[in-house]
């Protein structure tokens, strides 16, 4: 293979829909950062003559995205799974209006929740909103696709979906380079009978989107991207996207109708198909997608019979499911202790959790973000977590549902970027219905679960050049809230102090937890101190080892091995700090209460 | 030379297992193969569990390595060695990082780091070449170096020569830091026994 050169690239998924998207001429991507989209965005944006940006949320992202195309210009938006149910009013909207340059929202599913709250199978929204969607197979066809997409978008006035999985944006595969397209100018054409969808309007572009939806189905039938590859046998696959590979994997030689468009079906393609093999199996991830089509038309086949409808595939998978005899000898797994993820070691999150750790009585409604990992144990402090957003609105239910007897006890945690994402308006609730309820913004400077992007509130743009910052805690007053106050949460006893008397105040009240993640590229290189311990002074309390952090382990010691080392026979233990691991936020010199734990010059 | 092979980078989040799981990508690349390579990111990377897939070959489809099919497996922690034991198979090498880090059930005293755990491969018959690379890394003056430290001594079981690993070392490594990756590569190679 022909790699060492300049139009051979080694790219991820995500890397390879950016510059597919540069190449197809795009000029304008909006999105809000999610596993597995996010490095879509952070790459589109180097590329010049594209004005990419993070929205605050994916509804924001795509409605940008669909004013740019109403412009003429090639557009897209980018999200995760969850993130298109943001979108999804204008999705379905922009289905009945169309486009006037291309659009494309890329859509990021996570099968098995590597990084997610459900595993809802996306395929399901192109049905619902009779949009076509595009499903590659790995990151050289994701590249291809986007620019068919943008082809699609232009012939059949409709945006296009592509979905992609975490097995196509964060695998790594071999790549070919082109060119980028020359669009037209975008400018401004009004067409309001066709844009502006009040009731009168869009009754005429429903027939349109009917009509459409025909068309389509005619299309789909001679789509280079549905291709029957002939093969031996009389057992004959269905598939799409990343299952393909798992299919060709192992049955190399068998007949395959392989679907890069997954809605609508080439109907007469499949009865085409199906007509030349004994036995027809679907395989596909998550949902029976394909398969309920097939039997709806009156196809038979087999699916979900064999396959899992949970969780991720993988070869191993489908061969169990169809020749489990060609499975060799497996070892079976030993049983160790767990690796969960972890707060890092200096995490601000740690010292806040920490305090409503020691709140037995009070709920504590979560929401997401690095700081959900407030759930394990050993801080345990987080009662309930549901999507981006929702800790505000469920405490506020939750103390209109419990009255007075919830007074002082029900508080919501989010972080800075999911405030800004769909925190607000439910703040707005709160502050126009009235509550007890208090709310934690953890503000750490950065959206640093999907990695570190700007937001509005970081002062910087997706490119790192200077941008407006949101003030949050005037933003919070401007709401009506009258109790708001900052917190460092590094002064674990001045934090617990706050919390106690902000939770337990009969208005609304915000707490802003403000520190910035030690994964900051800045905070990173910052000289920090580092804490040691004076194990003479360890009375083993393990106050210290409750707060989970990284850095900080137990030695257990027998009585007889105490008194060797010089404490008491009854002490069980003692803590060691990791210096090599120590970032030095000092939380646990706050909380040691023998001066077991010191700090040591800048390291 | 082997015409298609299977390798598995695990550790824990934060060690580097990407850049390590890239510059043997780039290698293989060199040598003439198709490669895949399939990672995690996002909240597994939070000092949890974390593995890195490649599978390289003529034509490679799927991203994913099989259970009992992995033929190298390049693990930066031993209990993430002995973790992965359902993917190896009786001929499998496993190159191990010897420094231990303790998961948090260990840091609490609520479980016990296994000892002598390498063992349960051995007795499966499978390769175990043991490398202290913290040692390798501190000895070249850079404790970044760990990941490329492991690079080292895994290139021993793979037919690409040193040379393309330095030069893919250069590409993929800052201009600053290229010198002492390369160091570390080498010193890798050589600590362990073929």
């Amino acid at each position: 293979m022909a790699f060492d050169n300049e139009t051979t690239l080694w790219l991820s998924g995500n890397e390879a829909i950016a510059l597919g998207a540069w190449e197809a001429g795009v000029r304008v991507a909006s999105g809000y950062p999610g596993t597995p989209s996010t490095e879509i965005m952070e790459n589109l944006s180097r590329y010049e003559g594209v004005h990419a940006e993070w929205a605050p949320n994916e509804k924001v992202g795509l409605e940008v995205a669909i004013g740019a195309s109403f412009a003429g210009a090639r557009a897209l938006a980018t999200m995760k799974h969850v993130g298109l149910n943001v979108a999804a009013d204008p999705l379905f909207t922009a289905a009945y209006t169309g486009v006037r340059g291309g659009l494309v929202i890329l859509n990021a599913d996570d099968p098995q929740m590597h990084s997610s709250q459900n595993e809802q199978d996306n395929r399901n929204y192109a049905f619902a909103a009779k949009l076509p969607m595009l499903e590659p197979s790995d990151p050289a066809e994701a590249k291809q696709m986007i620019g068919r997409a943008y082809e699609l978008s232009e012939q059949l006035d409709a945006p296009v979906i592509i979905r992609i999985t975490t097995r196509i944006a964060h695998v790594k595969g071999v790549v070919e380079k082109g060119a980028r397209r020359g669009t037209p100018e975008p400018s401004i054409e009004k067409s309001p009978a066709k844009l502006v969808m009040l009731p009168g309007n869009a009754r005429v572009r429903r027939v349109a989107v009917e009509k459409r939806m025909q068309a389509l189905r005619d299309l789909v039938e001679t789509l280079p991207e549905n291709r029957i590859e002939p093969g031996t046998g009389t057992r004959g696959f269905i598939t799409s996207g990343v299952p393909y590979n798992y299919v060709k994997e192992i049955f190399p030689d068998a007949p395959v109708l392989k679907l890069g468009m997954v809605w609508p079906l080439p109907e007469k393609m499949i009865r085409a198909f199906a007509a030349t093999v004994g036995e027809l199996i679907v395989v596909e991830e998550l949902d029976p997608f394909i398969e309920t089509h097939l039997k709806a038309m009156g196809i038979p086949c087999r699916g979900k019979d064999l396959i899992p409808n949970q969780g991720e595939l993988n070869s191993f998978i489908v061969r169990k499911a169809i020749v489990p005899e060609t499975i060799g000898e497996i070892f079976a797994p030993l049983d160790l202790p767990m690796r969960p993820p972890n707060m890092c070691a200096g995490c601000p999150h740690r010292g806040l959790f920490y305090g409503l750790s020691r709140m037995k009585d009070v709920f504590v409604s979560g929401d997401i973000g690095c700081y959900t990992l407030g759930f394990l144990p050993p801080l345990s402090a987080m009662d309930s977590c549901v999507c981006m957003g929702a800790s505000i609105g469920v405490a506020h239910g939750m103390a209109k549902a419990l009255g007075k007897q919830g007074e002082g006890k029900v508080v919501a945690v989010l972080g800075d970027s999911t405030f800004m994402h769909s925190g607000i308006t439910g703040l707005l609730n709160m502050a126009y219905n009235g509550t007890y309820a208090s709310v934690i913004i953890l503000d750490n400077r950065t959206t640093a679960m999907t990695g570190h992007q700007e937001n509005p509130a970081s002062g910087k743009s997706i490119l790192g050049e200077p941008a407006l910052a949101l003030n949050i805690e005037e933003l919070c007053r401007a709401l009506g809230i009258r109790r708001v106050s900052v917190v460092n949460p590094h002064d674990v006893e001045a934090t617990r102090k706050v919390l106690k008397e902000e939770i337990e105040a009969p208005e609304p009240s915000v707490i802003i937890s403000r520190a910035p993640c030690v994964l900051l590229p800045e905070e990173v290189k910052r000289q920090k101190p580092v804490y040691f311990t004076n194990l003479d002074n360890c009375t083993g309390c393990s106050l210290c080892v409750q707060m989970g952090c990284p850095a900080i382990s137990w030695t257990p010691l027998a009585p007889e091995e105490a008194v060797a080392r010089g404490y008491r026979e009854k002490q069980k233990g003692f803590a060691r700090i990791a210096e090599v691991q120590c970032n030095g936020c000092g939380q646990c010199a706050c909380v040691c209460k023998f001066e077991a734990i010191t700090k040591k010059e800048a390291k | 030379m082997k015409q298609s092979g299977n390798i598995l980078f695990s550790g824990v989040g934060g060690q580097g297992i990407l850049l390590a799981s890239e510059l043997t990508a780039h290698a293989q690349l060199a040598a003439g193969f198709d490669v895949k390579k399939s990672e995690v990111h996002g909240m597994a990377q939070r000092g949890g569990s974390v593995e890195a897939h490649l599978r390289y070959g003529k034509r490679v489809y799927s991203p994913l390595i099989e259970p009992g099919a992995a033929d190298i497996l390049v693990a930066f922690e031993i209990l993430e060695a002995v973790r992965y034991l359902p993917y190896l198979h009786r001929s499998s090498t496993v190159v191990v990082n010897t420094r231990k880090i303790l998961p948090p059930a260990v840091a609490l005293g609520k479980a016990a780091y296994p000892e002598n755990i390498l063992d349960e491969l051995k007795s499966h018959h499978i390769k175990v070449v043991p490398i202290d690379a913290f040692a390798v890394a501190e000895s070249v003056g850079e404790l970044r170096t760990v990941n490329v430290a492991m690079v080292g001594a895994m290139s021993n079981f793979l037919a690409a020569a040193p040379a393309i690993f330095l030069k893919v070392i250069d590409r993929a490594v800052k201009p600053q830091f290229a010198e002492v990756n390369k160091k570390a590569f080498s010193a890798g190679r050589a600590a362990v026994r073929v």
